[in-house]
């Protein structure tokens, strides 16, 4: 029998063999999808809302009642004076505050700037400004609607859109981050654990007491991981189908290679981790610290890179996560194709041969790691 | 005959199979081989005898290519083998010391896996791995990791053979298995032998010495000796007592307080003297040491002189370095 093809085979059988992990890691990128999906959004709802107005007219009571009506507010108090408001914020008791200036109507009838204070608990900044986004966005309308009924009414009012993702669901911006986190802690590090636990085992001193070569080694353990890769992307894309309506505007086809270079990457990514650990708990711990971390914190999945300081910018150019969702995006959301993601898909592919060679030349022929 | 074709040559019957030279080897400030030098004949069962920590695992990770050593050579097959790796790879079956197959892999499975990684398959070497592996055939589906441990030596000893290896490296395949598996498994070894391989075996249990054609005994990094079994025991120079007494402690301290003690040291359940008067007569000298001990007022002292063993020789040898060889 052929050795890479016997190595397959026994690879396949671990696999197989070790039900529990087996299902976790099965079920772990579903699990990911409903848990960011349903409660790790960014979307801002039930936003509790006080209201300072210290002579209700018409018009106060009109805008308030828009608030209401939205299914994302919900006015949960009056207050007379704006004095009122501090410990209301410092109980958490509310989000966000409409102080109304005097005579809102009077002035707003006549055409001059009539006043309005939207006070917003900015402690996490992300949900901060997109309620302030939000309550903007209900002044404005009514506003608008203002205009149109008067036969003068020519006021030019700032518009503010949002592309690709007008409704502003941060699911369909977290599914391409999801791919990356999961192929990560699926590819990476179990391809990382299972070589080193052969190291650990002594299986591999075995191993190398034969005609194999490295990457035959490398090949035949990972080749495996690749098919469970493929599993658990086709999991969190038919899960974000159906149950998020994730869109899916450019080629399926183009996104599952890439998907499939990605994983290839984290699959050497865990290989270079096995090379220079001795033990599947560093190889464990190593993996989660230089891998996971940074796919999760650096590539842009949850926190732009826009809004990371300076210097740590330019790290993220090495996490390839970063450069997989930017790909990921673009196909899912934007619908655009290769002719535009193809200096990214470079980018990728650079990395990934890189590490490769690294983690094959690093790979010890004997027991020696001097 | 040109460079390439040279690894494929079969051995001179009179080249050796294992051929070591100066070997040193050093881990940080440890010196785990301290100038080895020795030679395995083909078709020869020769023993790696010494106690743990004494260097075995390190030399036979030198000849099965897994370590480079830091001084001398080794060659094995007439490979060297820090420059010829993969043409020794290929040649050796290797049985580390740790039970090194996949625990959660069947019987079956393991020997498949060895045997497609080199390219070849479990019938086709069926007859050279029978003997063995028929022993435990019976249990091919059950996983390696359930099976006894006279079980799993055999099993690793099949998936070392699979590939009809020139030369077998076992280090301590009896270390951790019962007396009945162990005379097993060197029956094994005699039937391996008898087919023509070259088998190198270490391992810490003196008595397994007989077994071999030949042995070294290895002592920190450095040998001690090598020889015939037989030939180890006769340079044994001083006569030799077993001493059986109730009270061994009391009786090691009183007799290593005897004037013309060399050594005294527990064996088993008795004690072993040897007397540095290497002329003496050894039923005298019997005689001369139970009235010893009867007067210190030990009971019933039963002593009688022996035949030295192997390891009364070992324990010799180390002791005293001017008794070494050359």
């Amino acid at each position: 029998m052929n050795a890479l093809r016997g190595f397959i085979l026994k690879e396949a059988h671990h696999i197989l063999r070790d039900r529990q992990t087996l299902t976790i890691l099965l079920l772990l990128p579903l699990a990911q999808v409903l848990l960011f999906g349903f409660a790790l959004r960014t979307d801002v709802q039930n936003v509790r809302v006080a209201v300072v107005d210290a002579a209700p007219d018409y018009a106060t009571r009109e805008l308030r009642g828009r608030f209401d009506g939205t299914t994302v507010f919900e006015v949960v108090t009056t207050v007379p004076t704006s004095a009122a408001l501090p410990p209301l914020f410092e109980r958490g008791a509310i989000d966000q505050a409409l102080v109304f200036g005097p005579r809102f109507a009077e002035r707003l009838a006549n055409g001059d700037a009539a006043e309005l204070l939207v006070v917003t608990d900015a402690t996490d900044p992300n949900t901060g400004s997109a309620m302030q986004a939000y309550a903007t966005g209900v002044v404005q309308e009514y506003e608008r609607e203002l205009s149109l009924g008067r036969a003068t009414g020519t006021r030019i009012l700032p518009q503010v859109r949002m592309r690709f993702n007008p409704t502003l669901e941060s699911v369909n911006l977290f599914i391409p981050g999801l791919i990356a986190l999961v192929l990560t802690l699926v590819s990476a590090l179990m391809s990382a654990i299972s070589l080193s636990r052969e190291k650990e085992r002594g299986t591999l001193e075995v191993l190398l007491v034969s005609p194999l070569r490295p990457w035959q080694i490398i090949v035949g353990k990972v080749l495996p991981y690749l098919v469970l890769g493929v599993i658990n992307v086709v999991t969190v894309l038919l899960a974000a189908w159906l149950v998020f309506d994730v869109p899916f505007r450019g080629s399926t086809a183009l996104l599952f290679a890439e998907c499939l270079l990605f994983i290839v990457t984290s699959l050497a990514l865990g290989v270079l981790v096995a090379a220079v650990t001795s033990s599947q708990r560093t190889a464990m711990v190593g993996s989660l610290i230089a891998l996971l971390l940074p796919t999760t914190l650096l590539s842009g999945m949850i926190f732009p890179i826009a809004s990371m300081p300076a210097w740590l910018q330019p790290v993220s150019n090495i996490v390839p996560g970063k450069w997989f969702i930017l790909i990921a995006r673009g196909i899912m959301l934007k619908g655009v194709g290769l002719e535009h993601l193809w200096r990214e898909t470079l980018v990728l592919a650079a990395i990934t041969t890189l590490v490769l060679v690294i983690a094959v030349r690093r790979f010890d022929i004997r027991l020696e790691s001097s | 005959m040109t460079a390439t074709d040279a690894c494929a040559t079969p051995l001179d019957r009179d080249d050796p199979a294992v051929l070591v030279a100066g070997l040193v080897k050093r881990f940080g400030g440890t010196v785990a081989l301290d100038g080895v030098s020795f030679s395995v004949r083909p078709g020869e069962l020769f023993g790696l005898l010494g106690p743990d920590g004494g260097g075995k695992t390190t030399l036979f990770r030198i000849l099965t290519t897994l370590l480079l050593p830091d001084d001398g050579s080794a060659r094995v097959l007439g490979l060297d083998t820090s420059t010829d790796l993969w043409a020794i790879r290929s040649r050796v079956g290797y049985m580390p010391g740790r039970f090194s197959l996949y625990p959660d892999l069947s019987v079956a499975e393991n020997l498949d896996f060895f045997a497609s990684v080199f390219g070849t398959s479990v019938e086709a070497e069926y007859d050279l791995i029978a003997p063995i592996y028929q022993q435990i055939e019976p249990f091919r589906d059950r996983r390696a990791g359930a099976l006894s441990g006279g079980m799993k030596q055999k099993l690793a000893l099949s998936c070392a053979l699979v590939h009809r290896p020139d030369i077998l490296f076992l280090d301590e395949p009896t270390t951790g298995v019962d007396a009945v598996s162990r005379r097993e498994f060197w029956d094994l070894l005699a039937g391996l032998r008898a087919g023509g391989l070259t088998i190198a075996v270490s391992t810490p249990y003196m008595d397994e010495a007989d077994r071999c054609d030949r042995v070294a005994l290895i002592q920190k990094g450095r040998i001690l000796a090598v020889d015939t079994p037989a030939g180890i025991v006769d340079r044994h120079p001083l006569p030799i007592l077993r001493v059986a007494t109730p009270d061994r402690y009391r009786s090691i301290q009183l007799l290593r307080s005897y004037p013309h003690a060399h050594s005294v040291y527990p064996f088993g359940e008795s004690l072993h003297y040897t007397d540095a008067r290497g002329d003496v007569d050894p039923a005298a000298l019997a005689s001369e040491l139970r009235a010893y001990l009867d007067r210190q007022g030990v009971l019933q002292p039963e002593v009688e002189p022996i035949r030295a063993g192997i390891e009364d020789c070992f324990m010799a040898l180390m002791d005293d370095p001017s008794l070494e060889p050359e």
